[in-house]
C-alpha cells in the first residue's frame, strides 16, 4: 500500500486528492460507457455504420481522457496556471484555423481534421479559459497595480468573438455565464451583478429579435404547438415511457426515434431504458461533484485556487444543468452536451483536462505550503 | 495572503485604477472573505436548480405511471360485458366471449413498412392503405383489427414486430343467430346496442352503467326474452320452405300468446346474422313485422265483425244483402266469391264477403268505426321494446269509401304486430294487451290489460275463427286435434299507384285452439307464385293457410297444447258453452 512514510510524489497526490470527489468522477465515467452502449448503436445503425462504432470510439477516447484527468490532477496551482495559458493560446490559434480551414457541418464551423482527428477547438478552449480568467480575477484582488479585470474582460470579448463567429452559440452562452460567475465571486460589487444580468437579459432578447432560429426556439418551448416539437416531445415520451424502473437494457424503443440519441438526449435514453431513479442518481452525482467542488474551493484559502476550481465547477454544473433542463423541457432546447455521459472525443478529454484542473486545485495542501509559495511568488514578483 | 498582509506594498496602485477598482468591487473590503461568501451562494444555487431538476424528473415519473394508461383509456373504450340474454326456457341467444384485438402503437414501430407488410399478409382482409394511414399517425394508439381469432393472434404474435399489441375485448355472439335475428337485433364493435332488443338493453340503463363503470363483470343478470327458441326455430324453418316454394319475396310470420302478450315466436324472412353485421343493413332485410306497414286485407274484417257485433247492432244471424256488387259513387265493391243473395253474418266472415263488410261499417257510420279502430290500437303507432317501429299509414281524410273500403283491410297500412294485438283482444275475452318480447305473466299483463269489447263479443269472434277453418278459407290449416281457427287475407299490392291483381301479400291469422285461445299465429307471405299444385291461384288459402297448418302442426305441441279429438264441431262447442255461461 502506499505509505505515508515515504513522500514520493504519487503518495503525496493520493493522500492529498479528494479521493471521494474522484471516485464520483469515475463512476459518471462508467455510466457514461454503459448509456453509451444503450444510446448510441441506435444512431449509428440509423446513419448506416457499424453498430458500435460510437461505442467504440466512446471507449477508446476514455484511455487519453484518464490520463489526461490522472496526469493534470498531478499539479501544482502554479503549473495549472501556465498550462491553462498554454492550452488557451493553442486553442485559440486552432479555432482560427477552423474557421479559416473547418468543414461547414449544418451550417457551422467547428471542427478541424488535424492528422487524421477531428478537434472542436472550443472545447478545449474552455477550463483552459476558465482558469486564465480566475488566474486574472485572483490577481486583481492581490495585485491592484495590474489591470487584471480589464484583461479577463478582453480576453472574454477576444474568445466570444471567435465562437460567435463559428457560430456557436452553445458554447458563447456557456462562457459568458461562467464569466460573469467568476466575476461576481471575485467580489464585484452587487450594482454591477444586476447591471450584467440587465445585460445578459438584453442580450438575450436581442437574440430573440435578430436571430431567427433563437426566436423560433423560444417560441416552441412557449407554445409547443407553434412548431415542430418532435426531439422535445420524444424525449418526454422516453421519460413517461421509462417510468420509475425502467423498460430494461436494450428494451427502449424511443431511443430509435430519438435524434442525437448519443449526445443531446442521452439523459431521456437513460430514462428509458435504466428508469427515473437512475437518472435521479445522475443529477445526485453531477450534484454532488459540483457542490463538492464548491464547497473545497470555499475552504481554500488560496484565491486563484477557490476562483479556478469554483470556475471549473461551474462550467461542468452549467453544462450539465442546461442538457438536462433542455431533456426535461424545462429550458428551450439547446444543443449541449452531458458531461461524460454523451458521446463526444474532443468533449470528453477536455472535460477531462477541467476535472484533473479541478481534482489538483481541491487537493488539501497543507496551509504552510501555500504560505511558502505565496512567499515565493511575492519574492519573485518583487525581486 | 490577504489585503492587510500586501497592503504596505501598495502605494504604486495610480488612482484611475483606484476608481475603477472602486467602482468594480467597492472601497475597503476584504474580497476574500465577499469570495467565500459568494462561492457559497452558488453552492445554494446549484442545489436549488439540481433540486428542480430532481422535482421534474419525478413529475414525469408519476405522470408517466397516467401515461401508461394510455391503454387503461383505450380499454376503457373497449367493449364492455353486457348481459346474457336467453329465451324464456333459459336457452342462451347472445352472450359475450373474450376475443383479441389487434391495436398497434405507431411511435414504437420501427419499421413501417416491414409491420404493414408482414401484417396484410397474416391478416389478407385488413386494408393496406388504412392501416398505413392509422400506423402513420401520431397517436400513441390506434385499432388495426378487432376481433380476431386466436390463431391470428398467435401468428401475428409469432412475427415480433415491436409496437403491435393485444388485447382481449368482450365480443357479441349470437349462438342461434339467425333464428332470432330481428328480435335481438345486433351490437356495433363497441359491443354497443343498435337495433332490436341489444338496443332496447342500452337505452334501459345498460348504457349508463357502462358509463360508471359497472358493467364490466359478468354478474348481471340474464335478461329473459318471451320467445320460445324451439318455437322460433320450427317457424323460421317452415317460412323459409314456404318462401322457397311460392318463390315469395318474403315471408314473416308471428306467435302471440293472446293471454299476455307475450311475443313467443317472430321471425321475418329475409333475415340476417346478427354476427355478421354488414348483412343487417340491406334495406331488404328488415323486420316486416313491426318496421313495415301494409293493407291487411280481409284478415281486417275481423274488426268489421266484431266492432258490429260488440254494438248490438247485428247479430251472427243478421242478413247482408251480397246480390251484387256495392255501388258506392263511381265505385263498384266486389267479391271474390260472389253467391247472389242474402248472406247472414257468419257467411260474411267464411266466405269473406267485402260488400257484406262494407255494409255493416256502413252501418256503423264513420266516425264509430274510426273509434272503434282507435280502441283497438290500429290507429297509433305501436311502440314495444324493439326500437324498430312504423306509424300506421290512415287516409288524409276519412270518408264513407274509406270507411268501405278499410271495412275489408284496404285503404289502411297497419304495422302486423299491430294488427295481432288487435285480433288478440278480439278472442282473448276482450282484453287489448300491449304486446311484449320480455316475459311475462297473465297478472302482470292483467294490470296492462284494457277492456275493449265484451266477452260475448269474444265468444262469438272465435266461434267465427273456427268455423271459417271448418267451412271457410282456413280449412287447410285445421289440423286435427287442435282446434285451430283462422282467418285468411290476401291483399293486392299498390304498385305506382293502382292495385296489382298479380302482386298480393297474403296473410294468414290463427287462433288454438278456437274454443279457448291461448295462442294466435301469424304467416304472411309476401308475393307467392301461382304453382300448379295451387291451380294458379295465388290467393291466401293456397299459400299462407298451408304454410300455417304446417307450422302449427310443429308449435302446438311445443306450445304445450294437448291434442283433443272428436270435439264437436264449433257451432255446439263454442256458441252453446257460451249460452249457457250467460
Amino acid at each position: 500500500m502506499i505509505s505515508r512514510e515515504q513522500r514520493t510524489p504519487f503518495s503525496e497526490w493520493w493522500w492529498t486528492i479528494d479521493r471521494l470527489q474522484l471516485v464520483a468522477f469515475l463512476v459518471l465515467i462508467l455510466c457514461g460507457v454503459i448509456l453509451s452502449l444503450a444510446a448510441s448503436p441506435s444512431v449509428a445503425t440509423r446513419i448506416g455504420l457499424d453498430p458500435f462504432h460510437f461505442f467504440n470510439r466512446h471507449v477508446m477516447f476514455l484511455l487519453p481522457s484518464f490520463i489526461v484527468m490522472i496526469g493534470v490532477s498531478f499539479l501544482s496551482p502554479r503549473q495549472i496556471r501556465r498550462s491553462a495559458l498554454i492550452v488557451l493560446a493553442v486553442s485559440v490559434v486552432l479555432i482560427m484555423a477552423t474557421l479559416l480551414f473547418g468543414a461547414e457541418v449544418k451550417g457551422a464551423r467547428r471542427w478541424i481534421t488535424i492528422l487524421g482527428v477531428n478537434i472542436q477547438a472550443s472545447e478545449s478552449a474552455k477550463p483552459a479559459f476558465v482558469v486564465v480568467v480566475a488566474w486574472l480575477f485572483s490577481e486583481s484582488a492581490r495585485r491592484p497595480e495590474m489591470p487584471a479585470t480589464s484583461m479577463a474582460l478582453a480576453a472574454l470579448l477576444g474568445l466570444v468573438t471567435l465562437l460567435v463567429m463559428e457560430p456557436d452559440f452553445g458554447q458563447t452562452m456557456l462562457i459568458l455565464a461562467v464569466w460573469g460567475a467568476l466575476f461576481f465571486i471575485a467580489g464585484m460589487r452587487m450594482i454591477w451583478v444586476f447591471g450584467l444580468a440587465g445585460t445578459a437579459a438584453a442580450g438575450l432578447f436581442g437574440a430573440y429579435l435578430l436571430v431567427p432560429h433563437v426566436a423560433a426556439r423560444i417560441k416552441r418551448f412557449m407554445d409547443p404547438a407553434s412548431g415542430d416539437t418532435f426531439q422535445v416531445d420524444t424525449a418526454m415520451d422516453s421519460f413517461f415511457h421509462g417510468g420509475w424502473l425502467g423498460v430494461g437494457p436494450g428494451e427502449g424503443t424511443v431511443k430509435r426515434i430519438l435524434p442525437d440519441s448519443h449526445t443531446d438526449f442521452v439523459f431521456a435514453v437513460a430514462a428509458e431504458e435504466f428508469g427515473i431513479l437512475l437518472c435521479l442518481a445522475l443529477v445526485g452525482l453531477f450534484a454532488f461533484i459540483v457542490i463538492r467542488t464548491l464547497s473545497r474551493a470555499y475552504a481554500n484559502e488560496d484565491l486563484f485556487s477557490r476562483f479556478a476550481a469554483s470556475g471549473l465547477a461551474i462550467l461542468f454544473g452549467v453544462q450539465a444543468t442546461i442538457n438536462m433542463a433542455v431533456n426535461l423541457h424545462l429550458i428551450p432546447a439547446k444543443g449541449m452536451t452531458l458531461p461524460f455521459i454523451s458521446y463526444g472525443g474532443s468533449s470528453m478529454v477536455s472535460l477531462a483536462y477541467g476535472v484533473g484542473m479541478m481534482l489538483a486545485l481541491t487537493r488539501q495542501r497543507p496551509s504552510i505550503e501555500m504560505v511558502s509559495i505565496d512567499e515565493a511568488n511575492a519574492v519573485r514578483s518583487y525581486a | 495572503m490577504s489585503d492587510q498582509a500586501i497592503s504596505p506594498l501598495r502605494p504604486i496602485e495610480p488612482w484611475h485604477q483606484r476608481l475603477v477598482r472602486g467602482l468594480l468591487y467597492g472601497k475597503n473590503v476584504d474580497r476574500s472573505a465577499r469570495a467565500r461568501v459568494r462561492v457559497g451562494l452558488c453552492m445554494l444555487v446549484f442545489a436549488a436548480v439540481y433540486a428542480v431538476i430532481g422535482l421534474r424528473l419525478v413529475m414525469f415519473a408519476v405522470v408517466g405511471d397516467n401515461h401508461g394508461s394510455r391503454r387503461t383509456a383505450a380499454q376503457d373504450a373497449i367493449a364492455t360485458a353486457r348481459p346474457d340474454i336467453v329465451d324464456r326456457n333459459g336457452q342462451i341467444l347472445a352472450t359475450d366471449v373474450k376475443a383479441p384485438s389487434l391495436f398497434g402503437e405507431p411511435r414504437r414501430i420501427i419499421d413501417k413498412d416491414e409491420a404493414i407488410e408482414l401484417l396484410t399478409a397474416t391478416l389478407p382482409d385488413l386494408d393496406t392503405g388504412e392501416v398505413r394511414d392509422r400506423l402513420s399517425s401520431k397517436k400513441g394508439f390506434v385499432w388495426l383489427k378487432r376481433e380476431i381469432s386466436p390463431k391470428q393472434q398467435k401468428d401475428i404474435h409469432r412475427l415480433g414486430i415491436p409496437g403491435i399489441g393485444f388485447l382481449r375485448e368482450n365480443k357479441r355472439v349470437y349462438p342461434n343467430g339467425v333464428d332470432v335475428a330481428h328480435l335481438i337485433g345486433l351490437v356495433n364493435i363497441d359491443n354497443q346496442g343498435i337495433a332490436g332488443i341489444e338496443k332496447w338493453l342500452d337505452t334501459n340503463g345498460l348504457a349508463d352503467l357502462h358509463r360508471a363503470g359497472f358493467a364490466t363483470d359478468r354478474l348481471q343478470r340474464p335478461i329473459e326474452l318471451a320467445v320460445d327458441l324451439r318455437v322460433e326455430h320450427a317457424l323460421r324453418d317452415e317460412l323459409m320452405k314456404a318462401k322457397e316454394h311460392y318463390k315469395a319475396k318474403a315471408a314473416s310470420g308471428l306467435v302471440s300468446n293472446v293471454r299476455t302478450g307475450e311475443i313467443v315466436a317472430m321471425v321475418s324472412l329475409p333475415d340476417f346474422d346478427p354476427n355478421n353485421p354488414k348483412e343487417a343493413n340491406d334495406p331488404d332485410r328488415i323486420n316486416r313485422l313491426t318496421t313495415g306497414v301494409y293493407e291487411m286485407g280481409s284478415t281486417f274484417k275481423a274488426f268489421t265483425l266484431a266492432m258490429a257485433l260488440d254494438s248490438g247492432k247485428a247479430t251472427l244471424n243478421s242478413m247482408w244483402d251480397a246480390r251484387g256488387p256495392l255501388h258506392y259513387g263511381r265505385f263498384k265493391i266486389h267479391d271474390d266469391h260472389p253467391l247472389g243473395r242474402f248472406i247472414n253474418t257468419k257467411e260474411v266472415f267464411t266466405y269473406s264477403s267485402n260488400v257484406g263488410a262494407a255494409r255493416m261499417a256502413l252501418g256503423q257510420g264513420v266516425e264509430a268505426h274510426q273509434a272503434f279502430l282507435r280502441k283497438m290500437g290500429q290507429m297509433s303507432r305501436l311502440r314495444t321494446e324493439l326500437p324498430e317501429s312504423a306509424s300506421p299509414i290512415l287516409p288524409r281524410k276519412w270518408g264513407e269509401l274509406n270507411t268501405v273500403t278499410i271495412s275489408f283491410g284496404h285503404g289502411m297500412a297497419v304495422a302486423p304486430l299491430q294488427a295481432v294485438m288487435g285480433i288478440d283482444a278480439l278472442v282473448n275475452g276482450g282484453y287489448l294487451i300491449p304486446p311484449t318480447f320480455l316475459k311475462r305473466t297473465e297478472e302482470e299483463a292483467m294490470k296492462l290489460a284494457k277492456r275493449v269489447i265484451k266477452p260475448e263479443t269474444s265468444e262469438k269472434m272465435r266461434f267465427l275463427m273456427r268455423l271459417n277453418a271448418e267451412v271457410g278459407t282456413a280449412r287447410k290449416a285445421d289440423v286435427k286435434g287442435y282446434y285451430v281457427g283462422g282467418k285468411t287475407g290476401t291483399a293486392e299490392k299498390v304498385i305506382n299507384g293502382r292495385y296489382a291483381k298479380k302482386k298480393v301479400l297474403n296473410g294468414f291469422t290463427a287462433i288454438l285452439p278456437a274454443d279457448n285461445p291461448k295462442y294466435q299465429l301469424l304467416v304472411m307471405i309476401d308475393e307467392p307464385q301461382p304453382l300448379k299444385e295451387t291451380y294458379g291461384f295465388i290467393t291466401s288459402g293456397w299459400n299462407a293457410v298451408p304454410t300455417g297448418g304446417k307450422v302449427i302442426a310443429r308449435i302446438a305441441p311445443l306450445l304445450g297444447i294437448e291434442p283433443r279429438f272428436d270435439l264437436p264441431p264449433s257451432d255446439r262447442l263454442i256458441l252453446a258453452t257460451s249460452r249457457t255461461s250467460q
